[in-house]
């Protein structure tokens, strides 16, 4: 095996050498659990096929504590934060972005299943050539005058957003030789608690690229990957304009008691 | 209902663009008569910097109130929304300037709750940044009083010449800051060694 190196720059290791460090991970992960070890439903923090995260990640457990205040609340956004039109990342400029235009929409629920209401959700995302438009992306994709790739919303009073944007490209990038990423639109969320935040990425469904992709890959639990695939969903494609997507996100659970919501109501 | 939460993600690269705004690292004016610039440097396992990270801050105001005003996004310069957000510069340094926050309650040291993301990082983790002049008395502070001695210091902040605090995060080494798990949050997996 190649020797393991964080410097992105390198990509001396193949594909094929990445696949078996994957492969070889997982098949542990299945082992254990087939003999009762637990499900695993988050991303590794220490996955060395994901070379950078190599010296980014703890050590040390992390440290149990019971949320006080400040944790058990999340800043409030509202109409002055957000415009409803930033959750069209098809209007931003003069022209139509070139790309398949889609619809993303779901609901966000917290661990206990109730709606998160009223809360940011940020999105950004590669253009339809893979292409980022940050100026640390040299990846020679064009990049499209009509198309920046961020947005916004709040959510509704049933935890629902929709965003309407343009189906990103898989993009290269330094992990390893010929490296892929699977198509992706990054998203940031706020629960009700501060402990609920969370950033994470919605890939789309039959992606050549999952099996090959370390970050995706993280997530060594077949069903906990899943869940950050969307569906596509007809009812939400529209006639002569547009495909649909459907990503429900699920929060972990809020720690505020009862007493405390209803307070607040 | 219980439902299991969506995976976290690294932020990427590429965050800039989808999460900056300005006036993020702002949570008042550097005019305000008790402004403080919370600062520090974000580094790897090899003591590097980290140059594609990015800090979150959410905390109480100077007498321990929690904001609920709207308008983080769009600051108007005159209301505590007591949320902020810094990317840090290619030197991995985030500034913040904000007001040191006030205890939330009786026995409550007060603290700065911080939230890291970065290119390398699969998800994001808290810390806490104490002030650093009541740790004598926030020995009875339940989080400080529950870690070990030797890595209790990752968790204060400390006091600049200039009246600023301090407070560098260490994702990973022999410095590496005390990061917080709580109940119902999804547990980290895998081995960490």
């Amino acid at each position: 095996m190649a020797e393991k190196t964080t410097n992105p720059d390198a990509a001396v290791t193949s594909q094929a050498e990445i696949d078996a460090e994957i492969s070889a991970i997982h098949q542990d992960y299945r082992t254990q659990r087939d003999a009762g070890g637990v499900e695993e439903t988050n991303a590794r923090l220490n996955f060395p096929p994901y070379r950078s995260s190599l010296l980014r990640h703890p050590t040390k457990s992390l440290h149990h504590t019971d949320p006080e205040d400040i944790e058990l609340h999340s800043p409030a956004f509202g109409h002055r934060d957000v415009s409803p039109l930033e959750a069209d990342l098809t209007i931003q400029h003069n022209g139509e972005p070139i790309g398949e235009r889609i619809i993303v929409t779901g609901r966000v629920l917290d661990g206990d299943g109730r709606p998160v209401a009223g809360q940011l959700v940020e999105v950004w995302q590669a253009n339809a050539a893979g292409r980022y438009i940050h100026k640390r992306d040299q990846h020679p994709a064009p990049l499209d005058p009509n198309f920046t790739g961020a947005g916004r919303a709040l959510t509704g009073p049933n935890g629902e957003y929709s965003f309407t944007t343009i189906k990103p490209a898989p993009y290269p990038w330094k992990n390893h030789h010929n490296a892929w990423r699977s198509a992706h639109i990054h998203f940031s969320l706020f629960g009700t608690d501060f402990t609920q935040r969370i950033v994470t990425q919605m890939y789309f469904p039959g992606d050549p690229i999952f099996d090959l992709d370390p970050i995706y890959q993280s997530i060594t639990d077949q069903a906990a990957r899943d869940r950050l695939v969307a569906t596509y969903d007809h009812s939400v494609s529209q006639h002569e304009w547009n495909t649909g997507y459907r990503w429900d996100i699920v929060l972990s659970g809020s720690n505020r008691t009862w007493a405390e919501e209803e307070e607040e109501h | 209902m219980k439902l299991t939460p969506t995976p976290g993600q690294t932020v990427g690269p590429f965050f800039a663009f989808g999460l900056a705004f300005a006036g993020g690292e702002d949570l008042v004016d550097r005019t305000h008569p008790d402004a403080v610039r919370l600062h520090g440097t974000v580094y790897d396992g090899d003591g590097v910097p980290v140059p594609d990270a990015v800090v979150e801050l959410w905390q109480a105001d100077q007498h321990g109130a929690i904001s609920q005003e709207h308008g983080s996004l769009h600051r108007d310069g005159y209301t505590f929304t007591g949320w902020g957000r810094a990317a840090v510069d290619p030197n991995g340094h985030y500034s913040f300037t904000t007001v040191e926050p006030g205890s939330t309650g009786a026995g409550v040291a007060p603290y700065f709750l911080l939230t890291v993301f970065a290119r390398g990082l699969m998800d994001r983790l808290f810390t806490r940044a104490y002030l650093p002049e009541p740790v004598e008395a926030g020995d009875q502070d339940r989080l400080l009083s529950s870690v070990p001695e030797e890595r209790r210091g990752t968790l204060l902040a400390t006091r600049d010449s200039d009246g600023g605090l301090r407070f560098d995060i260490h994702l990973q080494g022999a410095l590496e800051t005390v990061f917080l798990t709580y109940p119902n949050t999804p547990q980290f997996t895998g081995p960490l060694g």
